[in-house]
């Protein structure tokens, strides 16, 4: 009987073993969730980079909505804004999420580095996942910066004019650049279209392809956990890490805990406080933008600030920029400046908790900075703390080599 | 804890209370995004009501004005034409307006209008929406007393936008809610309340 069905073509074993014939779907959902096998000990800083994917989702969900009533024109684009928050129904809560969410975003995000940080996450073997995650730091950055500019208030415009002008600084081709940058001679409806394009295009694309492989690289290597030890050492006969449970159903309902936690404060911003107080959406922003008058004070959104105070810090326009531009991208070589035989903090000495501890406090208040007027006691101090941020990396090499750390252990440690 | 441990029915009830939970919510989430697809406030206000003064209309004068951006004619019929409705009712598919969502009830008569002499319907042929041309030359050979034709496809209409059979188009054409606010004003979508 189950010859002649085979032999008249008739499907044997269902939908899911007709697909696996033809598409890896079976084996690809083993590998990536329900037998990979992560250790059982993570705590909650380990939430970040699933909550990381949710705010992703968020904003391409919301930001695609956002865009059927935007006009991308600087005739319109500040009021397409107001009447999405006005007219459109339910406009206004759909725009609240997607501003909510950019510095939500970054929060996450910032947690996210500073688990690797903690844990030695960025260490051998896992480099690349390190680098592949800065890379999608940066085109965040970007992501964050082309966006602002898009509802075309004053600080949409300023702070693009001001961000955009830095690149002037860079010698002989600065200023091709930065017109090539505009497409114009100032900027214009030019460059808010594309800027357009970049933020609901270019960016987005280069975003979900980075973090595609950001998870593919980091499944190859497997995850960190917070003893920083390689749970692989240890493996039971069928080849399972003892100190690992699945994805799913483990991890996956332990996220799902962070998620509506995560998704609780999120609401309660998005009700109640969508402008945290001018930290999320900026007041001089609801004012359409004037090219003939700057805002009396002008400073980026939070999330940039800490780049923003080391750039003031320095009294020369072409040194700004390279300092500026040093802050930002010297966290790439935290693989290779960290000469610490341990990952994680647990088993570190006292020289790298030290370090990390100034390094924090140093970031916050540069990020506190930078939304200060420049007076010059808060330049003074933006100084002090820059010299700080940059110790931070280029010590690192020596009290990292020096510090005592204690013996890891051979088994995660975990209470039950 | 072992297996044998396991409460099972209460790992189901708790799996099941979960899931119905998350898709409620998913689907109380989805009703702000899918009602901002809906017409906005702007859209609606454009969409308002308006008005036709009919004051210097001249009998078997057609006026054309956009109601929600469509395009609706507003006939004054003439004597001749009325009584010319009453010759075609054998070509026509469907003569009594027994189709009911082309019409409000008060235009579902023999002249389908609130008053004999104003015809008001929408411009929009029921086939796939071309604008049809008014053609009221009487031509009693063909059959033809009068009406609309649409270019696109030829479908054909009589002066109460009546749909003649063996033509591409399904109904007759739509009128639109109005109604008199007074004798020389007509209120294009909207038929009921003060104006």
């Amino acid at each position: 009987m189950s010859r002649i069905e085979a032999e008249v073509g008739k499907p044997q074993g269902g939908l899911i073993k007709w697909i696996d014939d033809r598409f890896p779907l079976t084996s690809t959902l083993k590998y990536h969730v329900t037998e990979y096998y992560a250790s059982k000990n993570f705590n909650w800083w380990f939430v970040f980079g699933v909550l990381a994917m949710v705010v992703l989702v968020i904003q391409l969900v919301t930001g695609i909505f956002l865009t059927m009533n935007y006009k991308p024109a600087a005739a319109e684009a500040f009021a397409s804004v107001e009447y999405i928050m006005r007219d459109v129904e339910w406009g206004w809560l759909i725009r609240y999420m997607h501003s909510t969410g950019a510095s939500f975003f970054f929060i996450v995000v910032y947690l996210h580095m500073f688990r690797a940080m903690l844990y030695g996450s960025y260490k051998k073997p896992r480099e690349l996942i390190w680098l592949i995650g800065m890379l999608i730091f940066f085109v965040l950055m970007a992501e964050g910066f082309a966006g602002y500019l898009l509802p075309w208030g004053q600080m949409s415009y300023w702070g693009a004019q001001v961000i955009i002008s830095l690149f002037g600084a860079i010698p002989v081709v600065g200023d091709a650049l930065v017109e090539i940058i505009r497409g114009d001679y100032s900027i214009s409806d030019i460059t808010l279209n594309r800027f357009f394009a970049l933020h609901v295009i270019v960016l987005p694309l280069a975003l979900i392809g980075l973090i595609f492989v950001h998870i593919v690289a980091l499944h190859e290597v497997g995850s960190n956990n917070p003893d920083g030890i390689d749970i692989k050492k240890h493996k039971d006969e069928s080849g399972k890490p003892l100190d690992g449970v699945a994805f799913h159903p483990y991890h996956t309902s332990k996220d799902l805990v962070g998620i509506i936690v995560f998704l609780m404060i999120f609401s309660a911003v998005v009700f109640f406080a969508p402008d945290m107080g001018g930290m999320f959406l900026e007041h001089a922003n609801f004012e359409p933008a004037n090219m003939t008058a700057t805002p009396e004070h002008i400073a980026p959104v939070w999330y940039y600030t800490p780049y923003y105070a080391i750039l003031r810090a320095v009294p020369d326009k072409l040194w700004g920029f390279i300092l500026f531009a040093m802050a930002v991208v010297l966290p790439v070589f935290l693989p290779w400046l960290d000469r610490c035989r341990v990952r994680s903090i647990r088993y570190r000495g006292w020289m790298y908790k030290t370090a990390l501890t100034v390094f924090v406090i140093t970031f916050v208040m540069l990020g506190w900075l930078g939304l200060q007027a420049a007076t010059p006691l808060y330049v003074m101090l933006a100084r002090v703390f820059s010299v700080l941020y940059f110790a931070f990396f280029l010590l690192m090499p020596f009290y990292t080599a020096m510090d005592k750390t204690k013996p890891e252990p051979d088994r995660v440690v975990y209470h039950d | 804890m072992t297996e044998d441990d396991l409460d099972r029915n209460r790992r189901h009830f708790l799996t099941v209370a979960t899931l119905a939970t998350g898709a409620i919510g998913a689907g109380m989430v989805a009703i702000p995004f899918l009602s901002s697809l809906k017409p906005s406030a702007r859209a609606q206000a454009l969409g308002a009501p308006v008005e036709v003064p009919l004051g210097s209309m001249q009998p078997g004068e057609l006026v054309r004005v956009l109601w929600r951006g469509r395009l609706v004619f507003v006939l004054r019929r003439t004597e001749e034409m009325l009584a010319n409705l009453a010759t075609v009712v054998d070509e026509l598919r469907d003569p009594d307006s027994e189709v009911l969502e082309q019409q409000p009830d008060y235009a579902a008569n023999d002249t389908r209008s609130v008053r004999p002499e104003y015809l008001v319907v929408e411009g929009s042929c029921t086939h796939l929406g071309c604008a049809p041309l008014e053609d009221f030359e009487v031509r009693p050979a063909e059959g033809w007393g009068g009406g609309f034709f649409c270019p696109c496809h030829g479908s054909k209409f009589d002066l109460a936008g009546r749909v003649f059979k063996g033509v591409p188009a399904p109904t007759n054409l739509r009128v639109p809610p109005h109604r008199f606010v007074r004798d020389d004003l007509i209120l294009i979508g909207q038929d009921t309340g003060a104006a």
